[in-house]
């Protein structure tokens, strides 16, 4: 894959030339919430996270819609969508219900896995509550594995000041693998830095190396192994066979048919020629 | 790590890479998909504790930690439970006596004499008096007087733990359980619902997404004790159990027993849902995040309003709803007489032998069968019949259902009526086990949409309970 690209983890947060123009902050002036129009995209954002971290407030800011949705895991099954425009491109956001998970299988957590494995978001922007930044880990460890195309928005950071908690978002851009960006939705602050890690992102011009859980015992990671190598055998540009090995093994049944029906070849056949490429032509 | 280009590419299939996976999970085990997730935690907390600083050096006492790290833990855990709904029963059953005592004096004692006097006076026909005011008028004012104080006690405490965060941990200990007994984590909460009704428990089911997980939530619902069944439980426990001990322990003992029948109707739910879930419903079990909500100090005012609103005035308006059509056939057959016996005594000494074989009495089955509409009124029922058949003179004749003074005339009353110890055990025995009431069969019909399912889950219990009953009278215990 796309290995020998400089890896840039972290914000980027000085551009060539350093004027103006090259601040992110100066794109901020940029952004156009257009609601529900979402024509003619050149990206599309998946949105994630637990529920409670403000991803409505998110999404809302960027589109200009006012979505409600419920505090409830499963009450919220269904998605919205919509769209704005920043830079030179425009952008879908498709909010994904809230979930702690993508492991077990309930309804809420379908959708938003199938999404972010199915529908293969451009980014896959993770909201996560810097309060209680463990619990949401775990949700962005999982998707990780799934996608290597995301941002963690670190939100919920004026709580977290006010609890005296200090984030190192560097630290953990560094072990993540993917750009962290610290934001108060409710303040809209830190929205010029997030703007700017998700366009550059979608372009190409960060290439994340996600961080890929290590582990388990012996005989799990022979049996992980053994599977991928099958998985790569069959499918050999899928990005993700080590998840899907894990997901076979966890008996997943909507997993083991999109192997049947070849599914996940479509998915590994699009996503180096058609997408990647031609986004890295872009920004080469 | 890029894939190096494999030339074989028709070696593999799809079916194969399927069968690979099927036969390598036997070799990872069961716990796979827990190990899955505790790596995933373990490397989550990892990451955290490395990126985040608190405020002091020292992690701070966390008290709400603290408290999970007693409540939940797998020493403590359950110990507490039972101590705390113990003591919850405690004040219930100690609290209510007095108010309970209060409300039959000011509605029975001196309520229905004047209601009497009143209908003397106008000259009704002594068959419509007896049928609005010893049937219609009593039934409504027992279940008042003794439904009322225990729930306006029970209610409250009931919301304040659930308002202080307690039941979370509730079903965070259980969910290993239900787990083993191949049941869904969730079922603890469905269940919780169903200690208050057992057809909001049937509704709350919907929390859970796999179908196979959810009918055996809702079959098994019933072995929660519902708020219908603690007036039977908690009398017959104050009675009966109370009394074999000395004075002082009466009342905790009476409280244990009632938490001990409690307690069984959870080890039932294991049961059932252990055996549904090996034979008719087999299936794999889902896992589910369950968040421990931070405690909050409960807004007791707000509470003990709240519940009496939600709670105690809806279940008990309920009740009466039903109390008083069952008055009026209580009356009915109590007084409608066919060659010098009543109604009653025939379809009593029909089902005498059964309810004897199960150490209990055809009153008991009679008063259940009445009962179907609504568990609350099983207590009067029985009393009543009991009155009818003994020709005690204690209450005020054929099919009034009256309130007696004191516990020890209703010992009185039932002890010539043949009850023992093991009638007592038994009737409280069945009161946990046997079919829902006719509004928990409707909802579960609705929920269900089934007709088969509904069917398993009205008899279901019936049977068992009649099962269990047996093997008890017959066990050599009492």
């Amino acid at each position: 894959m796309s290995q020998e690209k400089k890896p840039l983890p972290t914000i980027p947060l000085t551009y060539a030339g350093s004027n103006c123009e090259g601040c992110p902050a100066h794109n901020a002036g940029q952004l156009l919430r257009l609601g529900v129009n979402m024509e003619n995209w050149d990206f599309v954002i998946a949105l994630a996270g637990n529920p409670n971290t403000g991803k409505s407030t998110v999404f809302n800011a960027l589109t200009g819609l006012r979505q409600h949705t419920g505090n409830w895991p499963g009450k919220t099954v269904t998605r919205a969508e919509g769209g704005f425009s920043y830079g030179e491109h425009r952008y879908k956001i498709v909010d994904l219900p809230g979930t702690y998970s993508l492991l077990s299988t309930s309804l809420d957590e379908e959708v938003a896995r199938d999404f972010i494995l199915f529908g293969q978001p451009d980014v896959t922007l993770i909201v996560v509550d810097a309060t209680r930044l463990e619990r949401n880990l775990n949700l962005v460890l999982q998707v990780l594995q799934i996608t290597d195309r995301a941002v963690v928005c670190l939100n919920l950071m004026d709580e977290a000041e006010r609890h005296g908690l200090k984030v190192d978002e560097r630290r953990l851009a560094r072990d993540l693998g993917v750009p962290v960006v610290p934001t108060a939705a409710r303040y809209r602050r830190g929205f010029d830095q997030l703007l700017a890690a998700i366009a550059d992102v979608a372009t190409g011009r960060t290439v994340c190396k996600p961080r890929h859980m290590k582990s388990e015992s012996g005989t799990i990671r022979q049996a992980v192994e053994r599977l991928t190598d099958k998985l790569h055998q069959l499918y050999p540009q899928l990005p993700n066979a080590r998840w899907v090995a894990l997901r076979l093994l966890d008996g997943d049944q909507r997993i083991a048919t999109a192997v049947q029906n070849g599914e996940l070849g479509e998915l590994s056949r699009q996503t180096p020629d058609d997408v990647q490429t031609l986004h890295l032509e872009a920004v080469a | 790590m890029t894939t190096l280009p494999l030339p074989n590419n028709q070696a593999t299939t799809a079916d194969d890479i399927l069968k690979t996976a099927e036969s390598l999970r036997w070799e990872v085990g069961r716990d796979f998909h827990e190990r899955l997730m505790e790596d995933v935690y373990t490397e989550a907390a990892q990451l955290a504790d490395r990126a985040v600083t608190y405020p002091q050096q020292k992690p701070r006492f966390d008290l709400d930690r603290t408290i999970d790290r007693i409540v939940t833990s797998r020493l403590w855990g359950f110990p507490m439970m039972i101590l705390l709904f113990t003591l919850v029963f405690w004040i219930t059953i100690s609290g209510a006596n007095v108010p309970s005592g209060w409300l039959a004096t000011l509605l029975v004692d001196m309520g229905h004499p004047f209601l009497k006097g009143l209908a003397d006076g106008i000259g009704l026909p002594w068959w419509l008096s007896g049928l609005l005011i010893d049937g219609i008028y009593l039934a409504a004012a027992w279940v008042t007087s003794v439904m009322l104080p225990p729930m306006a006690i029970f209610f409250p405490l009931f919301t304040l733990l659930e308002d202080f965060g307690y039941l979370p941990r509730v079903a965070f200990n259980l969910d290993n359980m239900f787990k083993k007994s191949g049941a869904h984590g969730k079922q603890a909460l469905s269940m919780m619902m169903g200690f208050g009704c057992n057809a909001a428990g049937v509704v709350a089911t919907r929390v859970i997404d796999s179908p196979r997980e959810r009918l055996i939530a809702i079959i098994t619902n019933n072995f929660a004790l519902c708020n219908g069944r603690w007036p039977t439980q908690i009398l017959i426990a104050t009675l009966f159990i109370g009394s074999t001990v000395p004075a002082y322990l009466a009342g905790l003992v009476s409280a244990l027993a009632v938490v001990s029948v409690a307690l069984l109707g959870v080890m039932l739910s294991f049961a059932v849902s252990w055996g549904l879930s090996r034979t008719v419903l087999k299936g794999e079990v889902s896992t589910f995040s369950l968040e421990l909500p931070p405690y909050r100090p409960p807004r007791v005012w707000q509470t003990i309003y709240t519940s009496m609103i939600d709670r105690t005035l809806f279940v008990l308006w309920r009740a009466l709803v039903f109390a008083v059509p069952a008055g009026a056939v209580i009356w009915l057959v109590a007084n409608v007489q066919i060659g010098g016996l009543s109604l009653a005594e025939y379809i009593i000494n029909f089902l005498n032998p059964l309810g004897l074989l199960l150490g209990l009495n055809g009153v008991i089955l009679l008063a259940y069968i009445v009962a179907i509409p609504a568990n609350e009124i099983v207590i009067p029922t029985i009393l009543m019949l009991t009155v009818l058949v003994t020709g005690s003179a204690g209450g005020s004749g054929a099919g009034v259902m009256f309130e007696l003074d004191s516990n020890a005339e209703t010992m009185a009353l039932f002890t010539a009526g043949g009850w023992t110890l093991l009638t007592a055990v038994n009737l409280m025995l069945f009161s946990l086990i046997h079919n829902p009431c006719s509004t928990t069969i409707y909802t579960i019909y609705k929920e269900t949409g089934s007709r088969k399912w509904t069917a398993v889950a009205a008899l279901l219990p019936v049977a068992m309970g009649f099962l269990i009953t047996f093997l008890v009278a017959h066990s050599g215990l009492f």
